[in-house]
């Protein structure tokens, strides 16, 4: 089984979020970025795959700016054999959406035959949650999403547990197919100093978006972008008749 | 109105950019490792220095898994193990490393020192047994040089080595030896019997734990650095194969010094960590803390205070890589500038966190937070790998005996 591993560089999720002063997004120069840690998760999941011999071989992809290299170094690090770069200018990737990288996702997957796609359930920094599904509908690929447990479903079938709010969802997908990892699937390994050095030597190859021919227009636009609203201070009331009134007078309470 | 928004904006673009960001400077691989340095200091080590501090062990654990990071043996040949790392980049990991609790990377120190010295001038037979262990923490190294009656006066020492055949026998005592008790491979510097008097005259040994004859003093009770035992090594008649002699006979002391060089920058590199630490740390608590009515980062007295003890990281990192740098190239200036980034920054990274210490007032002193334990574990890297006033001789002879550069 061939694996596709699509990593994210992210806004570190320690950084505290800053919007801009002119309200178009958040800031993100200067700012420590990071895999986003759901691709880690899926990346940990497909590297081990790997060591158990169910998966030959796992290739790390990610669609952005001339950054996103760092993250696939990363992968590279953490057990990655190869690595895509699909480019993008930094202000093209500042409007990506999920659409765009499914469409890249799948004419990367058209065009090297895998087997399966991994994702992380959600990026932390747009929380969209849309990529694996998207690409699932244009490969017309069946879809594990939320996965919390992957194991090996005998016959060209894989068997996911997924978490769901009554409990435990058990499905058997067939190969060739897409995953999303959630949170609990794995803890992901460290990059280790000799697998840092050695990820060096490995092929990370660079793809301008246009060789791929998609179109990257976006759908959206974004008005604005506000920080959330700060907590106002309370005030202190006489005694509780007057504490009653107040909550009567703003209808938390029936009259 | 105009006013309040160059301030607003400014305190915005104070929030990147942070010009303490210990990888400012760092070109791509050297980032890469502190990188994977800072995630290990701040998951496996940092949530438990407090208790590594209390109970006074060695995290076995903890080291196995930094073995397994590679942090075992990071600047020896890849060929027995090594990670083929730079000096600069080993200074950069334990900088980080330091963050998560000083006295333990202080002691991965120590061990990588020994076992660059095993790499370095040790036969192939030691390099093919010794590393490949030590790169993996299964065998922890200490190094074995300070004596009772012999500190900064190093070439005195008085434990002596007579060969008999194929093997020498050791009599005499070390003191102040990290990781004694613990560790598997001590390396011993010693006088050999009948051999040239002085520094000329010392060897390097090798001397397994349970060797017969070997045996270890109490542990001490120590102020800090207390995550590693320290203990005095007394030898009886300790029978120590020829074949585990580094170095020729009389390099001992040669061997010894090489490996201290690179001892100092480590252990300036991890005063550093607990500098950086501590400030921003106090960063964080002048912001929030309120007197007067006002947070205590508005006050003239701590921004000007801050301003100091940043500055003064600052010029101990630079002049700690500085020296990496001069030591990787092998520069013939190499012992002047290690000797100085270890008197700079262990002196100045001491007064940074003394200072971030102060700033956190009485919850300072209190040992629910960090600031106390970094302050009593970077204290003794002013006494050790050559007390801060030997750097100062070392220094001062090395100025006054070379040519100056404009002669009149």
């Amino acid at each position: 089984m061939k694996i596709l591993v699509g990593v994210k560089r992210v806004v570190d999720y320690a950084v505290k979020i800053r919007v801009k002063p002119d309200r178009s997004g958040v800031v993100t120069e200067g700012v420590q970025h990071s895999m986003n840690p759901f691709d880690e998760i899926a990346l940990e999941e497909a590297v081990k795959l790997k060591e158990k011999k169910i998966a030959t071989e796992v290739i790390a992809f990610s669609l952005g700016g001339p950054k996103s290299s760092e993250v696939l170094r990363t992968a590279l690090a953490k057990g990655a054999d190869k690595a895509i770069h699909v480019q993008v200018s930094d202000d093209e990737a500042a409007k990506l959406e999920s659409f765009h990288v499914a469409k890249a996702l799948q004419k990367i997957v058209e065009h090297e035959k895998f087997d399966a796609v991994f994702l992380g359930k959600q990026a932390i920094d747009d929380d969209s949650s849309q990529t694996a599904p998207m690409l699932a509908g244009l490969l017309d690929w069946p879809q594990a999403l939320y996965a919390s447990k992957v194991e090996d479903g005998g016959s060209g079938h894989m068997k996911v547990t997924r978490e769901i709010d009554g409990g435990l969802d058990t499905i058997k997908v067939k190969v060739p197919f897409v995953l999303s990892a959630d949170l609990r699937l794995n803890e992901p390994r460290y990059a280790t100093l000799p697998n840092i050095m050695k990820a060096k030597k490995k092929p990370l190859k660079a793809i301008p978006i246009k060789d791929l021919g998609i179109d990257i227009t976006p759908q959206t636009e974004t008005i604005e972008v506000t920080e959330p609203p700060v907590r106002q201070a309370g005030g202190f009331v006489e005694d509780v008749s007057a504490l009653v009134a107040k909550l009567k007078e703003k209808g938390f309470v029936k009259a | 109105m105009l006013l309040r928004n160059i301030v607003t904006r400014g305190l915005q673009l104070r929030n990147f950019s942070y010009c303490l960001n210990p990888a400012v400077g760092l070109d791509t691989d050297a980032r890469d490792v502190l990188t994977a340095a800072n995630e290990f200091a701040k998951k496996e080590m940092y949530p438990k220095m407090a208790e590594w501090d209390k109970k006074g062990e060695l995290p076995m654990d903890v080291l196995k898994k930094a073995g397994d990071m590679g942090f075992g043996a990071m600047y020896c040949n890849g060929a027995f193990g090594g990670s083929d790392l730079t000096r600069l980049q080993a200074s950069v990991i334990f900088e980080q490393l330091s963050m998560g609790c000083v006295s333990t990377a202080a002691y991965i120190s120590i061990h990588n020192m020994c076992a660059w010295m095993v790499d370095t001038f040790g036969s192939e037979e030691l390099k093919g047994t010794l590393i490949p262990e030590m790169a993996k923490f299964e065998k922890l190294g200490s190094y074995c040089l300070t004596e009772p009656d012999a500190g900064s006066d190093a070439a005195s020492i008085r434990t002596t080595a007579t060969k008999k055949g194929d093997y020498y026998v050791v009599n005499g005592s070390k003191a102040f030896i990290s990781g004694a008790g613990t560790s598997d491979y001590y390396f011993v510097m010693m006088k050999l019997d009948g051999g040239e008097p002085g520094a000329k005259g010392i060897i390097c040994l090798m001397i397994p734990k349970d060797t017969e004859g070997f045996s270890f003093g109490k542990k001490e009770d120590k102020l800090g650095w207390n995550s590693q035992p320290t203990r005095i090594l007394t030898f009886e008649d300790v029978k120590v194969p020829v074949k585990n002699q580094i170095g020729k006979d009389g390099f001992g002391f040669k061997i010894a010094m090489e490996g201290l060089n690179g001892g100092r920058v480590n252990i300036a590199s991890c005063s550093l960590g607990a500098a950086q630490r501590s400030l921003d740390l106090a960063i964080e608590h002048l912001k929030y803390r309120k007197q007067f009515g006002k947070t205590l980062s508005e006050f003239q007295y701590n921004q000007f205070k801050l301003a100091e003890l940043a500055t003064k990281l600052i010029t101990s990192r630079l002049i700690v890589r500085a020296a990496a740098e001069q030591l990787e190239n092998n520069d013939p200036e190499k012992v002047a500038m290690c000797a100085m980034a270890k008197l700079h920054a262990t002196d100045n990274c001491f007064e940074v966190v003394n200072g971030a210490l102060q700033m956190f007032g009485g919850y300072g002193f209190l040992k629910d937070y960090p600031i106390q334990q970094y302050l009593r574990d970077i204290r003794v890297h002013q006494i050790l790998e050559g007390t801060n006033e030997m750097m100062r001789l070392l220094i001062g002879r090395d100025l006054l005996t070379k040519e100056i550069f404009w002669k009149s």
